[in-house]
């Protein structure tokens, strides 16, 4: 009986299944005979971009941040990024790990104005940060960040090189991969706006080819060598070194542990193969005269 | 423990004695695990997945319990909170990570059990009750790390529960106000969280239980094994310490290699990066994807794309979307009558050619759907997994029956002893041959 009724649900399932599938090949046959693929080809799929792959000094089970470029990052955040990108998860007091001492992160967090209430009114007020605060937030609220930015809300910058696919090469690549979508090509050559005539980028927006849906209300922020002064014996800030130095910091950000990860990570696999060998010495031992 | 032969538990030390005189818990240990419990003496490595899975869910509790005192389950907060878990409290990173890839492991572990009990036979009698416990362990599994992946509040968390308890909607009449009730409104919100948090951090103990009750429903027959053949005799078992505490002493560290490589190395591969961005009701992601140990059943449930109505009038019975929900619970509570629907006397896949051949299929099936499952839901994703999907039903529902009444099974060994003899055999047997080449 439970063989019987179980065939019945089987058959049920697998024949709706099995109806679909021709019901859906019939719906994708017109698809496929016009455009040689089962999908109709929408513009972000035939011209979206994957970034660009960057040698990181934080790649690898060994890999580690390198101060001197989370310092620059920091300081093309602080003077490009910070105008309407907030970092609101990271206290001053851990920039310390960019190799920052106790002094400089205080004047860092004096420098910066957060919020709270005046001591003798309770009116909202704000005072000069200290190394326990975090950064601020850029506007107080979403509809003052929308009214700022023509309707887009700046993200927190955080975990931005986390909360995207391939995060640090993403950062980068969308930073240095403004252009102008008048003659764009992709790999095959075609172009985009002889392809797809109504994908122009809309007014106020600006044409990206690795940001999803390839424009961004972001103008490109880092335009011009030298736009931020790195200090003697730093590299010549180009576009691309102040966009690599600016994703290298925004990793550290979203992941400031990554180096005692890492390193506990060895030595903990150290440990584990030491004891794993002890116990499969110990189980042929106990084994040994015992055919299995 | 059942077996007459079982060493029967004498102390040695008068505290001991003095205990178990009292309390015998040192001789239900003895019994359960010790030297007093008889094992067949040929189990391969796919039997040491029982125990990485009670070490995968103990290392769940560990740091579960440890989360629990630094998380705050408040909308308005419970993102920020995991964010100071993993940058202010001690070592946070770390419990957060195990948490999260943990259980990650716990499934991989889970499903290669439940593919062990698939090929070796191990539902069958007299092991069903065993294998019906599995099942229920496995739902109460799904069911918490559903709700586990809500409490972070990202983005994925925020939709997901949306989409899981929007299933429920499906169901006519009654489907919305369920979905509300379950919820605590009308969108996943301050009072769902809460309650998920409650459940996320009580099914875990009820798990627990239902493993005690499974790991005791195992002691009445003994574990099967590799031949399926049942213990015979003395001859044909070992006792499970000193032999499979040692075997599965290397066992847990070869898995704590694993998890410990991806954990510290590449704690985020497994996750999807939306959820590093809060929670927010006005705008939906592009994907939403479940955990990939739910693609396999989200591949089913989107497979359905067809109404079932009656032909040229229009009229819907049953709508694609329910039929869809119908499925995917269907197709784990099917696993609930297997035992009774493979007839076949033989246990063991390794006798049983047929059989072996649509168990392979079974398996490449499986990876299919959770490569869909995960994929976006276009062309040709569905259209693949709507053939895999019903290779899933007619699998277990329909070849299953079939190849248990017309195959012929290779011939079966006659003891355990037999078996391992014959293979040891075998190789000094070829041994010999190199050797006079």
């Amino acid at each position: 009986m439970v063989r019987f009724l179980g065939a019945l649900v089987g058959l049920f399932f697998s024949g709706i299944l099995v109806l679909s599938f021709i019901n859906g090949a019939i719906a994708v046959a017109p698809v496929l005979s016009e455009h040689g693929h089962l999908v109709a080809p929408t513009v972000e799929h035939e011209f979206h971009k994957h970034p660009k792959k960057v040698a990181w000094s934080f790649d690898g089970p060994f890999g580690h941040y390198d101060k001197a470029q989370l310092q620059r990052g920091f300081q093309v955040y602080t003077e490009v990024c910070s105008a309407c990108h907030s970092l609101h998860q990271v206290s001053f007091r851990s920039l310390s790990d960019l190799g920052y001492s106790e002094a400089e992160v205080k004047a860092i967090a004096k420098a910066r104005q957060v919020p709270d209430v005046d001591p003798k009114t309770g009116e909202p007020a704000t005072r000069p940060g200290m190394p326990a605060d975090k950064f601020p937030l850029v506007y107080p609220n979403d509809v003052a960040a929308r009214a700022a930015n023509n309707n887009a809300i700046p993200p927190d910058l955080s975990l931005i090189a986390k909360s995207r696919h391939d995060g640090a090469n993403y950062v980068h690549s969308l930073l240095t991969g403004f252009t102008s979508q008048q003659g764009y090509k992709n790999e095959k050559g075609e172009e985009l706006l002889k392809k797809f005539p109504d994908a122009k980028t809309p007014e106020g927006g600006h044409f990206n080819p690795y940001f999803a849906n390839l424009n961004l209300a972001m103008a490109p922020p880092l335009t011009a060598e030298g736009q931020v002064t790195y200090g003697p014996g730093q590299p010549k800030p180009t576009v691309d070194q102040m966009a690599q130095d600016v994703s290298a910091f925004l990793m550290w950000t979203a992941e400031p542990k990554m180096e005692a990860r890492k390193s506990t990570g060895i030595a903990v696999v150290v440990f584990l193969l030491f004891a794993t060998v002890l116990a499969w010495m110990s189980y042929q031992n106990i084994w040994a005269n015992k055919e299995h | 423990m059942s077996f007459p032969w079982a060493e029967h538990y004498t102390p040695k030390n008068p505290v001991m004695k003095w205990v178990d005189e009292r309390l015998p818990l040192p001789r239900f240990v003895y019994n359960a695990v010790g030297a007093g419990y008889p094992v067949p003496r040929n189990l391969n490595y796919f039997w040491n997945f029982g125990v990485l899975a009670g070490v995968a869910l103990v290392i769940q509790l560990v740091t579960g319990i440890i989360l629990a005192m630094h998380y705050a389950a408040n909308g308005g907060v419970a993102f920020d909170s995991v964010e100071h878990i993993m940058r202010d409290v001690n070592s946070g990173w770390l419990l957060r990570y195990a948490h999260a890839n943990g259980a990650s492991f716990f499934f991989i572990i889970v499903y290669i059990h439940i593919f062990r009990g698939l090929f070796y036979g191990s539902y069958k009698a007299p092991r069903e009750m065993v294998w019906l416990l599995g099942v229920v362990i496995f739902l109460l599994m799904m069911a918490t790390a559903f709700m586990g992946y809500v409490l972070p509040w990202g983005q994925m968390s925020f939709w997901g529960a949306q989409v899981i308890t929007g299933l429920f909607a499906a169901i006519p009449v009654v489907g919305e106000p369920i979905q509300t009730w379950l919820l605590g409104g009308f969108a996943p919100g301050n009072a769902a969280l809460n309650r998920f948090f409650s459940l996320h951090y009580l099914l875990p103990f009820v798990i627990a239980g239902v493993i005690i009750l499974h790991i005791w429903a195992l002691h009445i027959p003994g574990s099967s094994n590799p031949t399926g053949v049942e213990v015979k005799g003395p001859q044909d078992t070992v006792p499970f310490h000193p032999y499979y505490t040692a075997k599965d002493g290397f066992g847990v560290g070869v898995f704590m290699i694993i998890f410990a490589l991806v954990l510290f190395f590449a704690p985020n591969a497994m996750g999807h990066p939306d959820n590093y961005i809060p929670a927010n009701p006005m705008s939906t992601p592009a994907h939403i994807v479940p955990e990939w140990y739910f693609w396999p059943f989200y591949a089913i449930l989107r497979a359905f794309t067809m109404d079932l109505s009656i032909p040229f009038t229009g009229i819907v019975i049953i709508p694609a979307k329910l039929l869809g929900v119908m499925a995917m619970f269907a197709s784990i509570l099917l696993l609930f009558f297997l035992p009774w629907i493979d007839t076949s006397p033989v246990r063991s896949g390794k006798y049983r050619p047929l059989f072996k051949k649509f168990f392979i299929l079974l398996g490449i099936d499986v990876l299919i759907l959770g490569y869909c499952g995960g994929a976006p839901a276009e062309e040709p994703y569905v259209m693949i997994s709507q053939i895999a999907a019903a290779y899933y039903f007619a699998h277990f529902l329909i070849i299953l029956p079939i190849i248990a009444s017309f195959e012929r099974p290779d011939p079966l060994p006659g003891s355990i002893t037999e078996a391992v003899l014959a293979k040891s055999g075998h190789k000094t047997g070829d041994a010999a041959l190199a050797a006079a080449e």
